[in-house]
């Protein structure tokens, strides 16, 4: 296991600042949450034009950059950080992942490309109105007809349901149960019978659908049956970069905190010459450092595909989940009664965190899946 | 480094070992070659026993001294401390006396900076150093000093100038712990133990030549002391890392095995004290308390919270390794170890149960539990309390400002004090 990063992963992590730090400011967040689709065309192309970011943990037989999941970590890191406006969680870390783990080498070589390219958008729809993450909690049911499958049920909690091109789905075999049974299909976004409804989220920045299946065409991808294993490591991969994208999103929060306490003057001095101020912000580079660790931990796991990685996963993700809400708390405290107004900033981070925190799966599910994993 | 010069230097080390090492020599006699040909502390300078080799050459050396099971340089205690603070602001008279005899073992050491009245605020010492007739005549007391018991040496904080300010009145010295005017008594703690001494100086004297650095320069030379002690705080690896483990057989071992055994004789309930992680999961076994799903989640987060710190700890010492400036990881570790240490305190009794009320023979772990349980509080308070760090990581890390009215201008002599007796 390595503890830092290389001289060029360091390099990628500032280009990507830099960038993100023109286009993404408070002001494009503010302008973008507002908007049905919650991000921008022109902003999403230059993404890939000008980074490649799409296809960054993608092998290069399919167009991808053919890097692994610690650059994909200083991605979603320094996404976070600026709260980024993109369709990437949804099309590059959920669904491409689900691809790459379980499609079949032809599906790869037809699905992948104009993903990678950032031409179609595509989601991953697994969760449902039950609110379960994990595989055994589907009830949608995926029908043989004629060579292909007939899909009924209903997703909900989908990333950019309602804008994606292509919608992977999870779905089980007629009268199967728990992690049996499951596999999974290509759906068209535009497929007749498909209705896709966008739910008002918490957090605007991160558009959420809720999708009803009566009798829609699907196309398996991988095997048939064949899915709950695939499915599990996409969402182990999937919490792990959530996991970076929640600590770049607490170490913004803390400096930003740290900057407010050492500009608002009460009591004619910085509030932070105050020892209760000074305290308060120990307390949280510690726990944003220690989440990092993890974060990094898990993101190193995943690209050398450790034995321990699931285990990591779900340790990265919880410890992520508490440290960026309890950040998100601090910061807004720390600002007093502006931190508290919508022009402040602070809850636009606040409302992605409280949104992470449960995103899939909240901090007790992960560390219970974490001792499980460990075999405790 | 090059593959070349690691390998010239692997070489290099690999042949002196090959015609100096035997386990038939007496330790001492053993040390001394090695520190005579720059082995023994390889990143020292050139002038003081050392190679000027970078740590990871330095790391090459380590590993073909254990590779051929020999043994290295004392480096268990404060003999470490008074080394590193010696190099850095010792005179050339002092490195001489000192520095080979803290690496051959033959001295032993003590650190006397906290008195009963001057705890966190070390800089507020009180105990006096006055010079009279060419040499320093110290009156006052110390507290918390480990191995003070069977120490040839002492690093003294004392104060030297009542009418500078606080900070610019102290000065450092050495003191030789073997003479009339220090009495040495333990201070026993609420787990039981006796670790920790109380060290009383009446007329105790110091020679001239023992003064470390500038007359009024001594807060300067402690604060390197307590770097140094604080980089080893971060709960990885334990204090006298690099002793040898293994049993081996022969004159020499006994001696080192003898060695850290006396050295490290205070510091046996330390594990205790850091809250034992590693007893967790087995003990919710045994009890069955792993099947609760309330001490499932607290066990979880203790574990993830124990491997976190660890990590970071892990980073802070690859970005120095690396040569890389410092990040706010660096300086993180104690107060992470702090927090490991009280959770693990509270998962442990979350797993006893009843039987946290029993100690000894009658309790959990023939009462392993039960000292963890009274341990713990010193995590928080010894080398510097939590809240002592948090200040240093705010003010030091962060930048923030400094509490208005700390930088106390006026001569000590008027700054309120505790009482003292």
């Amino acid at each position: 296991m390595q503890f830092s990063f290389t001289a060029e992963q360091q390099e990628f992590r500032q280009v990507l600042r830099r960038f993100f730090e023109d286009t993404s400011t408070p002001q494009a967040v503010r302008r973008l949450m507002e908007t049905e689709t919650g991000w921008d065309a022109a902003a999403w192309r230059d993404l890939n034009d000008k980074l490649g970011l799409c296809g960054v943990h993608v092998p290069e037989v399919y167009g991808g950059q053919g890097f692994g999941f610690v650059e994909l970590g200083i991605v979603l890191e320094e996404m976070g950080r600026a709260l980024v406006c993109a369709p990437y969680f949804a099309s590059t870390v959920l669904a491409t992942t689900a691809i790459l783990n379980g499609a079949t080498e032809a599906q790869k070589q037809a699905l992948l490309p104009p993903l990678v390219a950032g031409e179609a958008l595509a989601t991953l729809a697994f969760a449902e109105p039950s609110g379960r993450w994990d595989g055994a909690g589907t009830t949608v049911a995926a029908t043989p007809a004629e060579g292909r499958f007939r899909l009924d049920g209903v997703k909900s909690f989908v990333l950019d349901g309602v804008a994606a091109d292509l919608v992977i789905v999870l779905a089980r075999r007629p009268g199967s149960e728990g992690e049996e049974g499951l596999s999974l299909f290509s759906v068209r976004g535009d497929a007749p019978g498909l209705t896709r409804r966008a739910l008002k989220p918490l957090d605007p920045t991160r558009k959420i659908a809720r999708l009803e299946f009566a009798a829609v065409e699907a196309d398996l991808i991988g095997v048939e049956d064949g899915a709950a294993a695939p499915f599990a490591k996409t969402l182990a991969q999937a919490a792990a970069c959530l996991a970076s994208e929640m600590v770049g999103g607490a170490e913004r929060l803390r400096e930003s905190a740290l900057d407010y306490a050492n500009l608002r003057m009460q009591f004619g001095r910085p509030i932070a010459s105050f020892q209760s101020m000074k305290h308060k912000q120990a307390d949280m580079l510690l726990e944003v450092e220690l989440a990092k660790s993890a974060a990094y931990q898990a993101a190193q796991a995943a690209a050398e595909d450790d034995a321990e990685f699931p285990a990591l996963a779900s340790l990265a993700k919880a410890a992520a989940s508490e440290a960026y809400l309890q950040t998100a708390i601090h910061t807004i405290q720390i600002h007093g009664g502006i931190g508290f107004t919508w022009d402040n900033d602070t809850h636009l981070w606040f409302k992605r965190a409280k949104s992470s925190e449960v995103f899939l799966g909240d901090p007790t599910w992960h560390r219970e899946r974490m001792l499980r994993a460990w075999g405790h | 480094m090059t593959e070349s010069t690691e390998a010239a230097l692997r070489a290099e080390v690999s042949a002196w070992l090959q015609a100096n090492w035997s386990p038939d020599q007496g330790l001492v006699e053993w040390r001394k070659k090695l520190v005579d040909a720059g082995w023994g502390a390889p990143t020292w300078p050139k002038a003081w026993y050392g190679r000027d080799l970078s740590p990871a050459l330095a790391a090459v050396v380590d590993q073909e001294i254990r590779r051929i099971g020999a043994v290295g340089v004392a480096r268990t205690g404060i003999r470490t401390l008074a080394a590193a603070t010696l190099l850095a602001h010792g005179s050339d008279f002092q490195k001489r006396k000192f520095l080979r005899r803290s690496l051959t073992g033959e001295d032993t050491w003590c650190q006397l900076f906290s008195e009963p009245g001057s705890g966190s605020d070390l800089a507020g010492a009180m105990t006096r150093a006055e010079r009279k007739d060419g040499r320093w005549i110290v009156n006052g007391q110390k507290v918390w000093t480990t191995s003070a018991h069977h120490a040839d040496w002492g690093l003294l904080l004392a104060r030297t100038d009542m009418d500078a300010t606080k900070h610019q009145g102290l000065s450092f010295f050495v003191i030789d712990m073997h003479q009339p005017g220090v009495e040495v008594r333990p201070l026993r703690q609420m787990n039981g133990h006796a670790s920790f001494n109380q060290v009383f100086f009446t007329d105790a004297e110091v020679p001239e030549e023992h003064l470390v650095g500038e007359l009024g320069g001594g807060w300067a030379v402690a604060t390197t002391t307590l770097m140094h002690e604080r980089r080893g705080a971060d709960g990885v690896g334990a204090v006298g890392a690099g002793a040898s483990t293994t049993v081996r057989e022969g004159r020499i071992y006994d001696e080192e095995r003898a060695e850290v055994a006396t050295t490290m004789e205070p510091y046996k309930w330390y594990p205790q004290r850091a809250g034992r992680v590693d007893l967790v999961l087995k003990r919710a076994k045994e009890t069955g308390k792993i099947d609760d799903p309330v001490v499932r989640q607290e066990i979880a987060k203790l574990l993830i919270l124990a491997r976190s710190a660890e990590w970071t700890a892990r980073r802070a010492r690859a970005a120095q390794a690396l040569g890389r400036p410092q990040g706010p990881e660096g300086s993180l570790g104690k107060l992470a170890a702090s927090h490991v240490a009280r959770a693990a305190a509270r998962v442990h009794t979350l797993i006893s149960g009843a039987d946290a009320m029993l100690s000894g023979p009658d309790g959990p772990e023939d009462g392993i539990v039960a000292e963890i349980l009274i341990s713990v509080p010193a995590v928080s308070i010894a080398g510097g309390t939590d809240e002592i760090q948090r200040n240093i990581i705010a003010e030091r890390v962060l930048r923030m400002p400094k509490e208005p009215g700390s930088a106390d201008d006026r001569p000590f002599r008027e700054v309120p004090k505790n009482a003292v007796g």
